[in-house]
């Protein structure tokens, strides 16, 4: 049974850089703690020794390291909420004060 | 018509790549209003195209097998130059700088490309309600979902707006929309179908698959969009054999297992009324039933919202409205970190926060073990029932979905009861197998039904060839849904 507090749901909003409302706060605290309950029902089952599946191909992918021509600076700056286009820059918020 | 039929008559010149785009333009036109299938149509764009296509085949030039066919994309597929917004707030107004290879080979198979269809966000969702554009409607009940996640793509197909589209996949999005809608969705093998230029949801569990009317055209449009590609390096170097030529109609001796004690609890009497009645259909063409156990299926659905969730929380760490899509209105003393997190706040609906939340605390330090690591251990056991089943079986039968269409807002305010609806189907992404949906019948309302077949890996051959030896004695696949109808007789004097 889990036990998920608002200060639980608080810590996970900031890892997953989610500034949630108060209201979303209360929701999820109830319905995330709901989905945890029900999914802790694969407890049940033992999976001592069992391999996890990350993915289903288990294939190498590798391929020879040779550059390919890519998307234009002035195509990927074109759906920017800012940028500095003259310069090829995306524009954030100061982070240096 | 199908797609098949439409490029015969164009190829034979008793119609033109035009006409018909026009035609399906006009369908569109009347019953958008009611069904809302489309993020955008992409009109003008379509009929340029269809005229260079019937110029192509004035001047003699070799035909595409889609050649002057509209099809419609799931919205989470980029376009070169068509906004792509996964029915998202945090995408508005996102036009893809390139195409998905899926876009491309269509294109180069002959297709028009009519527009982009709508979806639960990020394709997380199973009703087509969790859209920041708004819900799609069911083209055979207006009051009831089409499903989802690829709920667009299935009500304009159902409806006649498109014969053909292009769905994702990641815990049966192509198939339960299909069955819910009366139509055939088919989801290849994990790594047939390029995933390039599709937004990633969970990248271990998403697939591109077709939505079509027949079991033929499923095949014709696989034929399109399959086989290896270089841009993902998931995608399968594994031959892509003549699909249209395994569609023989021969079933005798194909065994067909069906896990009898899966289909319990909470599904509707309709529902394995009609799955009983196809199974006996395949039977009397001489195909044999063989009783299986799954014995871990039943855990599908928490291993599923683990995993997904999982890679969901991750795939879409990259929406911080730095690049594209949507930032926050920034105030003096913004931190970048306030950006992001009030821009992903603003930009992302409340399901999609649910599940990056939910995996970024299943992945999170102290947990990760208890839940995403049995997750996918679990993901082996399922895996290892479908191995040893398939030693004794060809494919593996069961109803798409427990229930027919439901009505809208139904389920949105309770995630597990809507995430029950993928019982049936989150199996086949789990294990990275092929799966099919064709209808089966109808319940007492005339809502459609779906039966799913299962097959093994990179066997599409099999799955379709039983899937079409069942449309070949049924005709379930050519009603027309009631409500669309409806809107297409009404006399023209009525608002």
């Amino acid at each position: 049974m889990s036990t998920l507090t608002q200060q639980d749901v608080k810590r996970i909003a900031e890892l997953a850089r989610l500034e949630l409302t108060t209201d979303e706060l209360d929701l999820f605290t109830r319905q995330l703690g709901g989905i945890l309950t029900y999914v802790e029902q694969i407890n049940a089952l033992d999976t001592t020794g069992v391999v996890p599946t990350s993915h289903v191909l288990n294939r190498p992918v590798d391929r020879p390291d040779v550059p390919e021509p890519s998307l234009s600076r002035e195509d990927l700056l074109a759906n920017a909420p800012d940028a500095a286009r003259e310069a090829g820059l995306f524009k954030v918020p100061r982070v240096i004060g | 018509m199908t797609a098949r039929q439409l490029t015969q008559q164009i190829r034979r010149g008793d119609t033109s790549a035009v006409a018909v785009c026009e035609a399906h333009l006009d369908r569109i036109k009347t019953l958008e209003p009611a069904v809302s299938a489309f993020n955008t149509v992409t009109a003008e764009r379509a009929l340029a195209r269809a005229r260079s296509l019937d110029a192509l085949q004035q001047a003699g030039a070799p035909l595409g097998p889609l050649h002057g066919v509209p099809v419609a994309l799931k919205d989470n597929m980029c376009t070169a130059g068509v906004p792509t917004t996964a029915s998202s707030k945090i995408l508005r107004g996102f036009v893809p700088p390139y195409n998905a290879t899926v876009a491309t080979r269509l294109e180069a198979a002959g297709a028009v490309i009519v527009g982009k269809t709508n979806l639960d966000e990020f394709a997380m969702g199973s009703s087509t309600e969790n859209s920041a554009l708004g819900p799609t409607r069911n083209p055979w009940d207006l009051d009831r979902t089409p499903g989802g996640s690829s709920g667009g793509s299935a009500a304009a197909v159902a409806a006649g707006m498109v014969p053909l589209a292009l769905g994702s996949d990641t815990g049966g999005s192509i198939r339960q929309p299909a069955a819910l809608c009366g139509i055939v969705g088919l989801k290849p093998t994990y790594g047939r179908v390029s995933r390039y230029g599709l937004m990633a949801f969970a990248s271990s569990l998403d697939q591109i698959g077709p939505l079509t009317h027949t079991v033929e055209d499923a095949a014709l449009m696989l034929a399109a969009i399959g086989g290896h590609d270089g841009h993902d390096a998931t995608s399968s170097s594994e031959q892509l054999p003549d699909l249209l030529a395994a569609l023989t109609g021969e079933v005798t001796g194909l065994r067909i297992g069906v896990p009898r004690a899966f289909l319990g609890d909470g599904v509707d009497p309709a529902i394995l009324a009609a799955f009983n009645a196809a199974l006996a259909t395949l039977a009397a063409r001489g195909a044999t039933l063989v009783d299986i156990e799954l014995p871990h299926a039943g855990y599908g659905i928490p291993v599923y919202y683990l995993i997904a969730t999982a890679e969901a929380s991750s795939n879409l760490a990259r929406y911080d409205g730095v690049r594209y899509g949507h930032r926050t209105a920034i105030e003096k003393d913004d931190t970048l970190r306030t950006m992001y997190e009030r821009s992903r706040d603003e930009g992302f609906g409340a399901e999609v926060k649910r599940r990056i939340m939910l995996g970024t605390y299943v992945l999170s330090a102290g947990y990760y073990d208890a839940y995403y690591l049995k997750a996918q251990q679990v993901r082996t056991l399922l895996r290892q029932d479908f191995e040893r089943v398939f030693a004794t079986v060809d494919v593996v039968a069961t109803p798409t979905t427990p229930t027919p269409a439901f009505k809208l807002g139904e389920k949105t305010s309770d995630p597990i009861q809507m995430y029950l609806n993928d019982i049936f189907t989150v199996s086949a992404n789990l294990t990275g197998l092929p799966a099919i949906s064709v209808p089966c019948g109808f319940s007492a309302g005339r809502l459609p039904i779906g039966l799913q077949f299962t097959g093994r890996s990179f066997d599409e051959v099999t799955l379709l060839r039983v899937a079409d030896a069942y449309q070949r004695d049924t005709a379930f696949h050519t009603e027309s849904p009631t409500a669309a109808e409806a809107l297409m007789n009404r006399p023209a004097s009525q608002p």
